[in-house]
Parts: structure tokens; C-alpha cells; sequence
């Protein structure tokens, strides 16, 4: 299976057989994934995926539940491993490394690539300081100034102005709205380069919705983020690219993927034009 | 940007990150260091035996795991620190356990000849050589009482455990928490109980149903607890529907609650029995301990594995002993065969 | 066809505040009985709880009004000539503070232990091990008393004894492990070792239940911030699973204080206070029921009676305060 990734803009050399040497990885994409496969015992869930996430942009993965969108996010920070009866194949390319290279310390590259959950899980014994640098605090990094970046991260992530004057309530007092931006904060301590999220908004009313997705835009000027969700509007309003997933009763792939205002308004495959015109969900 | 194709057809799942080569050289290494220094360990402490070496083994893991974590990524070494610890903790404990069933079998073997489970001890002495005797009287005697511990305990956990289910009575909080508490009665307390109540003012001696009585309060609360725990899994609706087509209570509970239940039930009564089988101190205040086979249960001692094993022990010499450990042997297997019923009987594995 | 759906005679207005109807079973005659049959049958539990109680005070009485708190102070046990009530003296002292020792050695040794057991299992384990070492550990928790104390006396004793010379000769000069002799073999330590190896299964049991419901999700926001297996139980599982820890831990307390063949088998029971824990002397209330049980006369049974009373009020608060424990953390999930 063929896939594309266009971009008008930039002019990129195009390349490539089997096993490629990381080099050519094209420079403006944080991450690429090439022939990612994915099982659950012998359960085929995803099958040759192959996407490129150009740096600093927003990629939205769209498709109907259950094809496999998240267990491909959760391969790209090393999250899918543990589930026990988890297999994969495939390259996923950070910076020209491979991820999964023998070797390659798993902890480490969660510092690099985050992840904000679908259901807000601030850490309930842990104060909104304490959560904002639980990362740091986990990994043993030393900050040097602690107020200064639990500042700056809060703010970043929309937070900044309602807390800062109880940073030492505890996590669980927020809205569920607050309680999602105090994750992202989180998952911003630790300065990654691309930001996942697995359906961020799904739980929440469409006000803190909103904020939320606004946030996303600031973050995309000096990050990568790659957000699954199941609102086609919200990837429409929130995404620069979109990939769309599908599967026929069979493991998940990918029909298509390329700039949000392609795929919604000129789709080339039949389906992806049924998925964005609501014929099925 | 790029295309990339790539067959899919010969792609074959795989799981890169487990344990590679390398890092299972490295574990293997480290503790071959460990195993090093606990043999200097030994050396210089004196420690005994194997054990000894198992624990400087141990001790020494610690402290290079330790040491380790000041070199290498912090968090992964002290990760891999807590891993060693806890693994190790695990299979300290399995030891001492592994230990008493070999001994069981070991030290009890000598004990069992052709006559040893259908003789008693009624013209031997424990001293006596092991050819000679048996615990035919113990076997019967533990059997006997547990039979009637159970026609008094399994009927009364049943009913307890109807009450709290399904009549949900203004009580039933009570008697749960109650039943709760019943379970931390220790067992020489109950025997003190039905020594004064029913072997002093009842039957005026020893005798094998006070002895079952002592069983039946120590076993009620197991009973009653599991009994609650099978009924619960039963659904509503079940119930609902009984109810829609004019059914009593009486009906439902006896005819669809109770039939779904039945070898959860068996399995509750037959893991209670597994754990008064084995109780001694009750039984030397009850029934007392006898050496003649008899199934006189009214009054009189009444001999009982558990008393059987304490008495031989007792004694103190060489064949007494070994006997006490062809008692424990027998006890077990019947703990055993017990357990093996619950769960066969009972079906699928109550297992968290 | 009817057009109208509301009938006539409907109210017009309803009051603000309706009245409710009561709305209630009857049950009918054969339920009535089923009722009362089952519910008779359940106070069982409470009645005979309630018994014991009663009469282990009934018998008793007589010896708290003759020591008063003494009988709880006081060391001494002495039947004195069994006949005359004034050559008598009875005191538990020294064994509750044998049960106390002996329960808290088996406390501070079994609750690691447990706790280890029950991450292993429930993290750390590989899945297809883990029905088959539940099971194990069910059957564990089912070995008899006796069993152990046979295997605890002629097993065990060599290596507890000489662990006990060894703590002596290189940390002999903490108080806690002084000997009047050189005799380490039935000391209180061995007999603890003993009773920690009865009370790993109840307390793993309890902390695996309660660790098995730590939330998941915050454990993967962890993974998420590139945390290791270990930074999640640490930072979420144990202090989430703290109280189920500690009301396991009780639980195993009040087996330990109860607990009698063993300890009779494995502790040299000696009538004096005693903390040194390598010593052989000890002794705890149950082993001494039973010890003294087989001569008593009318007089100190009662006393042995009073004593038993004791234990089982000791037993039964340590066991509801577990349960209460260990019921909060369970209540905060259903």
C-alpha cells in the first residue's frame, strides 16, 4: 500500500525501497513511522502504516472507533509494549533514530515524545506544583529553577492565570476542563519535541473543548503534535495535516493522509469522502 | 514528501523490546559478581550452610544494585534494583514452604507401612518401632468430627449468607460485620468456650460433637463468607424474572437463586472444612485426644489427626516423631484432596 | 374510538406536596416463615459471638474481683495448693507480653514479605504464572497450625538458632539481643520467624486485592513521563494500596496473637516478663491455656477462663480495626 503525505509548500526529494537509511528521512518531519504493523497476540490491529509528521505542525488522526488510531499512537512513545500480549514491526524514525533500534532506552524517548490521555488523570496526591513537575521529579532531572518553569508551562498550557494563586491546592479540585490543561502543563515539563494526544477532548463540555484546541495552536508553533480524535469538526478547525484510518474487517491502515483542506474538501479516495461527509462513522 | 513501499506479506511480528542478548550477558554477569562476593561474604562472617550463602547472595544483589545506580541512567538502575529486590523477597518466602512439604513427605514416609492408615494406637506406644500401630483411629476420629461440624456449620452459613443477600434483613450489616469478626476468634477460645459450656455442663467429659462444635464455630464464618460472595454473583434480573411470574421468595430463593449457586456453594463448605481440618488447640480442649478407634462421639475422648500429631510429637522420641510427621503427612493430603474438590467441584477459579 | 385519553375523573390540580403512598411487600404465609426461619438462622452468628463472650466473662468474674487489673500486670502464675483460693495468684502479665513480642517480630518480618509477594504477583509476574502461584498461595494459607509448629521444632530450629548466635555475636550489644545463656534454641525470635511465615498469606492477600485496584490510568501517565515500572508503584500503587497494607497487616496481627500450637511447640514457655528476644523464654496467652489447661483445678480454670476472655478482646478489636482499615480504601473504589 502506497501512501502520501504532500505539502505544497515545501519541495522534498522522494526516495526509497525497502529498509532506507535513516538519512534520507526528510528534514522538515520530527517523526516518521514506515510500515508499522501492529499486533495483539495473533491479532492483527494495524497494518503497514507508514505517515510522516512534519515538524512543528498539527496532524490529526481521524477514522471510525476501533481501527486502530490509538494503539499507533501509543507505538510512537513506546506505550503499546506494555500490554503483554503486545507485538510490532516496522521503523518509527525520531531525529534519523529509530526508536525501537536495539538498545534504545524507552524512558528516555518518553521524555522526548509526551502523551496527554483522553481522560484527565492529574495525580491526586500530588499538589498542581507537584504535578506540573512530577516529570522532572520521576526521571531524576535536575531544574533549576523550579517556580520558572512551572510558570511558564501552566501559562503555555492556558492555566497560568487560574491557578496561579493556589499552586499548592491539589490536582483533583480543578474542573475536569483545568484538570486536562494541568496534564498538558505536565506533559510539558519535560520540553518534548512532539505532543500525543489520545482524543484530549472527549471528555469534556465544548467550552473547555475550545480552550483546549486553542492551546493546541500555540503549542504547534514550537512542537509537533499529533492528536487522534473522533470530532471531524475539531480536526478540521485544529489540524494542518490529517491522515485518515480505516479498517474492513480486518487490521486497521491508512486510506489516506495530507493537508486538512485536502482531505476535507478534494479527497482522492471514495471513503475517506464518505468518512468526512458523515455517510459512516 | 517521501513514498515508501514496503511488502507487507513477509512482515512477521516482533517484540524488540524485550531482553536482548547483550542485556541478558550483562544480568548474568552482575550476578555472578553477587555470587562472588557472598562466597567472601561467607568466608569472613561464617554464615551457615547453603542458606547462609543465600542470604550474602542476596545482600550482595542489594548493594551492587545499589552502587550500580550511581553510574548508569538513575531511574532505569534503580528500577532494575526494586525489580531484583522484589523477585528476590518472593522467592525467599517460597523456601520455607517448599521446605515443609518436603519435609512432610520426607521425614513422614517411614511412618507408612501396610498397616499404617487402618491400625490404631491402642496396643502400641508411640516409641514402639514403626512397623507397629497406625492412626486409623485419628483418621476416623477427624472425619467423624468434621462430618458433624458440617451438618451444623454449612446449614447455618447457608441461611447467613440467604439472610444478607437475598432477604437483606435490617440486620444484615450487623451480621456480616459480625460474621467478620468471628473469623479473628482465636481457636483456643472457641474450644475454651465449648469446654464451658458443653463438656462441662453437657456432657461431663470429653466428646468427639464438642469437638465439632468448637470446628463449626471456627468454620461458620468461612462458610458464611463465600456462601455471601456466590450468592451476590447472582444477577438480578434472574431474580427479577421469578419474581415477574408470580413466584414467593420462598420459591425464588429455592428454585432459581439457589440451583445457580449450588457448586459455589459446595466449593464455600468444602474450603471451610480445609481449614478447621487442621485445627488442634480447640480439639485438646474438646474432644481431648484417645487411642483406641472408636465412633463413640457422645462422651469420651476421640482421637483426631491434628491431637494425634501433637501427642506423638510429644512423646519425643525418634518413632514418635516420625510419626507425628506420618500424621502431618496424611493431614495434608486430606487438605489437600479437600482443596482439589473445592476447586474441581466449584468450576472456575475464584482467582482475583 | 375513544378520543379522550385523560378521564374525567383525574384531578385537576395536585398540591405542591404530594403525599406518598406506601408502597411494601405483603409477603405471603410461606414466605412469612421462610422469612423468619432464615432469619432466625443468621442471628446465629451474633448469638453465638455474644456467647462466648458471656461466658468466658461468667467464669471469669470471679477472678477479675479477686485481682482487679492485677491479673493483667501481675507475672505470676501459681495455682498455689489448688485448694485454698488465698495461696493462688494468677497473672497474664508475661504472657501478653509474650504475645506482643512474638506478634510484632512476626509483624515486622511477615509485612515486607507480604508486601513484596503481592507486587510480585501483581506487577511483576508473568500471567501465566500467576493463577497457578495464587493458588499455591490458597493452599499455603490453608496448612494447619500443627504443621508448622512440627516442622517450626524439627526443621527450622538448627537455622533460626544459629541466626539467633550470629545476631549475638555481632550486634549483641543492643539490649534486644542480650542471652542470660548460650542457649538460642525456642526463643521468642525463632517462634516469630514461625507465626511470620502463617501471616504472609493473609496479609498478601489482602494488599494483592487492593493493589490490583490502583488506577491504572494515572500509572500510564507515568510510563508517560518516561517513569519505570518501579516509579509507578512507588508514586501511585503504595500510596494508594497503604491502608489495604496496613489492614492486612492487622489481620495478620490478630492471627499472630491468637495463634497457639504453633508457639507452644517452637517457644520455651517460661512465667517472666522477657524482651530479649534471642533468649529461650518466652511464652504467649494462647500456648499458656493450653498448658496449664490439662491440671487446672476449679479455681485456675477460671483464671484460664478470665485469661481467654482477655484474648479474645484483644483479638477482636485488633481485627475490627483492620477491617475498618481496610474497608476505607475499598469504599473509596465501589
Amino acid at each position: 500500500m502506497i501512501t502520501m503525505l504532500t505539502d505544497n509548500t515545501s519541495t522534498v526529494e522522494t526516495t526509497h525501497q525497502q529498509a532506507s537509511p535513516a538519512s534520507e528521512v526528510a528534514e522538515t518531519s520530527a517523526m516518521e513511522t514506515r510500515g508499522i504493523h501492529a499486533w495483539f497476540g495473533k491479532n492483527h490491529v494495524l497494518r503497514n502504516v507508514s505517515l510522516q509528521f512534519p515538524t512543528n505542525s498539527v496532524t490529526g488522526l481521524i477514522g471510525p472507533s476501533g481501527c486502530g488510531k490509538s494503539t499507533f499512537l501509543r507505538l510512537l512513545n513506546r506505550m503499546h509494549e506494555f500490554i503483554p500480549t503486545a507485538a510490532m514491526a516496522g521503523e518509527v524514525f525520531l531525529d534519523g533514530q529509530d526508536i525501537y533500534r536495539p538498545g534504545a532506552a524507552a524512558a528516555e524517548l518518553r521524555l522526548r515524545v509526551g502523551m496527554v490521555f483522553q481522560k484527565p488523570n492529574p495525580f491526586p496526591s500530588m499538589t498542581i506544583q507537584q504535578n506540573v513537575l512530577a516529570g522532572p521529579t520521576l526521571s531524576k532531572t535536575k531544574v533549576a529553577d523550579k517556580k520558572d518553569l512551572v510558570e511558564d508551562c501552566l501559562t503555555r498550557a492556558g492555566l497560568w492565570k487560574e491557578v496561579k494563586d493556589r499552586l499548592d491546592a491539589y490536582g483533583s479540585s480543578l474542573s475536569g476542563g483545568q484538570q486536562q490543561r494541568l496534564c498538558i502543563a505536565r506533559a510539558l515539563a519535560v520540553r518534548p519535541d512532539v505532543l500525543l494526544m489520545d482524543e484530549p477532548c472527549s471528555a469534556l463540555d465544548p467550552g473547555s473543548t475550545l480552550r483546549i484546541e486553542e492551546t493546541i495552536h500555540e503549542l504547534s508553533e514550537s512542537m509537533t503534535i499529533v492528536i487522534v480524535t473522533h470530532n471531524m469538526q475539531q480536526a478540521a478547525r485544529v489540524s494542518d495535516y490529517c491522515a485518515f484510518f480505516l479498517s474492513e474487517d480486518g487490521p486497521g491502515h491508512l486510506v489516506e493522509a495530507g493537508l486538512t483542506s485536502m482531505i476535507f474538501s478534494n479527497p482522492s479516495d471514495q471513503r475517506t469522502a464518505d468518512y468526512v461527509q458523515g455517510r459512516f462513522g | 514528501m517521501t513514498t515508501t513501499f514496503i511488502p507487507d506479506t513477509l512482515v512477521k511480528p516482533a517484540r524488540p523490546w524485550r531482553r536482548t542478548h547483550r542485556s541478558t550477558l550483562a544480568m548474568l554477569g552482575f550476578m555472578v559478581l553477587a555470587g562472588l562476593s557472598s562466597t567472601g561474604i561467607v568466608a569472613v562472617t561464617g554464615l551457615a550452610g547453603p542458606l547462609g550463602w543465600y542470604v550474602a547472595f542476596v545482600f550482595s544483589l542489594a548493594v551492587l544494585g545499589f552502587l550500580g545506580s550511581f553510574f548508569r541512567d538513575r531511574v532505569v538502575a534503580v528500577d532494575l534494583f526494586a525489580t531484583v529486590l522484589i523477585c528476590t523477597a518472593f522467592m525467599t518466602v517460597l523456601i520455607p514452604w517448599v521446605s515443609i512439604f518436603y519435609s512432610v513427605i520426607k521425614r513422614g514416609a517411614p511412618a507408612f507401612y501396610k498397616g499404617y492408615l487402618t491400625t490404631d494406637m491402642l496396643v502400641t506406644s508411640s516409641g514402639e518401632a514403626l512397623n507397629l500401630g497406625g492412626l486409623s483411629h485419628a483418621i476416623v476420629g477427624t472425619l467423624l468430627m468434621l462430618t458433624i461440624a458440617s451438618l451444623i456449620c454449612i446449614p447455618l452459613g447457608i441461611i447467613a449468607a440467604i439472610y444478607i443477600v437475598e432477604i437483606k434483613g435490617r440486620f444484615a450489616g450487623v451480621v456480616r460485620f459480625l460474621t467478620q469478626a468471628m473469623s479473628g476468634v482465636p481457636s483456643i477460645v472457641a474450644g475454651l468456650f465449648i469446654y464451658s459450656t458443653l463438656v462441662i455442663l453437657v456432657f461431663h467429659s470429653f466428646s468427639g460433637i464438642a469437638g465439632a462444635c468448637a470446628l463449626a464455630i471456627l468454620m461458620l464464618p468461612t462458610v458464611t463468607r463465600t456462601a455471601e460472595e456466590v450468592l451476590k454473583l447472582v444477577p438480578d434480573h434472574l431474580r427479577a424474572a421469578s419474581y415477574a411470574l408470580g413466584a414467593s421468595q420462598t420459591q425464588t430463593t429455592f428454585k432459581v437463586v439457589l440451583p445457580s449457586v449450588r457448586s459455589g456453594l459446595i466449593t464455600a463448605s468444602v474450603l471451610g472444612l480445609a481449614r478447621v481440618a487442621g485445627e488442634t488447640a480447640p480439639l485438646l480442649l474438646t474432644s481431648g485426644y484417645f487411642i483406641k478407634l472408636t465412633t463413640n462421639v457422645r462422651n469420651g475422648a476421640i482421637g483426631s489427626l491434628p491431637t494425634y500429631i501433637f501427642s506423638t510429637l510429644g512423646a519425643g522420641t525418634t518413632e514418635s516423631v516420625t510419626r507425628a510427621w506420618g500424621g502431618a503427612c496424611v493431614l495434608l493430603a486430606l487438605i489437600l484432596i479437600l482443596f482439589i474438590g473445592a476447586r474441581s467441584l466449584g468450576g472456575r477459579n475464584k482467582g482475583r | 374510538m375513544p378520543t379522550q385519553l385523560v378521564s374525567d375523573a383525574s384531578p385537576e390540580t395536585s398540591p405542591d406536596d404530594p403525599v406518598g403512598r406506601v408502597i411494601a411487600t405483603e409477603y405471603g404465609p410461606s414466605d412469612k416463615v421462610f422469612r423468619g426461619v432464615i432469619t432466625s438462622g443468621a442471628m446465629m452468628s451474633l448469638v453465638v459471638l455474644a456467647l462466648i463472650g458471656a461466658f468466658l466473662l461468667f467464669r471469669g468474674l470471679e477472678i477479675f474481683r479477686d485481682f482487679g487489673f492485677g491479673f493483667i500486670t501481675n507475672v505470676v502464675w501459681d495455682p498455689g495448693d489448688g485448694i485454698d483460693k488465698a495461696t493462688a495468684s494468677f497473672g497474664i502479665g508475661a504472657m501478653l507480653v509474650g504475645s506482643v513480642v512474638t506478634a510484632v517480630i512476626a509483624l515486622l518480618i511477615a509485612t515486607p514479605f507480604a508486601m513484596g509477594t503481592a507486587l510480585f504477583l501483581e506487577f511483576y509476574c508473568p500471567s501465566w504464572l500467576r493463577i497457578f502461584l495464587t493458588s499455591v498461595l490458597d493452599l499455603v494459607a490453608a496448612i494447619p497450625s500443627v504443621i508448622y509448629g512440627v516442622w517450626g521444632y524439627a526443621v527450622f530450629m538448627k537455622y533460626g538458632t544459629s541466626w539467633g548466635r550470629a545476631l549475638n555475636e555481632h550486634l549483641g550489644w543492643l539490649p534486644l539481643f542480650h542471652v542470660p545463656s548460650q542457649n538460642f534454641e525456642r526463643s521468642p525470635l525463632i517462634a516469630g520467624m514461625v507465626l511470620a511465615l502463617m501471616i504472609v498469606p493473609i496479609t498478601t492477600s489482602v494488599a494483592r486485592a487492593v493493589y490490583s485496584q490502583a488506577p491504572r490510568d494515572q500509572i500510564d501517565a507515568v510510563y508517560a513521563l518516561g517513569g519505570s515500572r518501579w516509579s509507578g508503584i512507588r508514586h501511585i500503587v503504595l500510596p494508594f494500596g497503604r491502608s489495604g497494607l496496613i489492614g492486612g497487616a492487622m489481620l495478620g496481627l490478630g492471627r499472630a496473637l491468637g495463634e497457639t500450637v504453633a508457639v507452644y511447640l517452637v517457644l520455651n514457655l517460661v512465667f517472666r516478663i522477657n524482651f530479649e528476644i534471642l533468649a529461650s523464654v518466652g511464652g504467649n496467652v494462647a500456648s499458656l491455656i493450653a498448658n496449664k489447661f490439662a491440671e487446672a483445678g476449679e479455681y485456675e480454670l477460671k483464671a484460664l477462663m478470665a485469661a481467654g476472655l482477655v484474648l479474645f478482646l484483644v483479638t477482636l478489636l485488633v481485627n475490627f480495626a483492620a477491617t475498618a482499615i481496610v474497608g476505607r480504601t475499598r469504599g473509596t473504589e465501589s
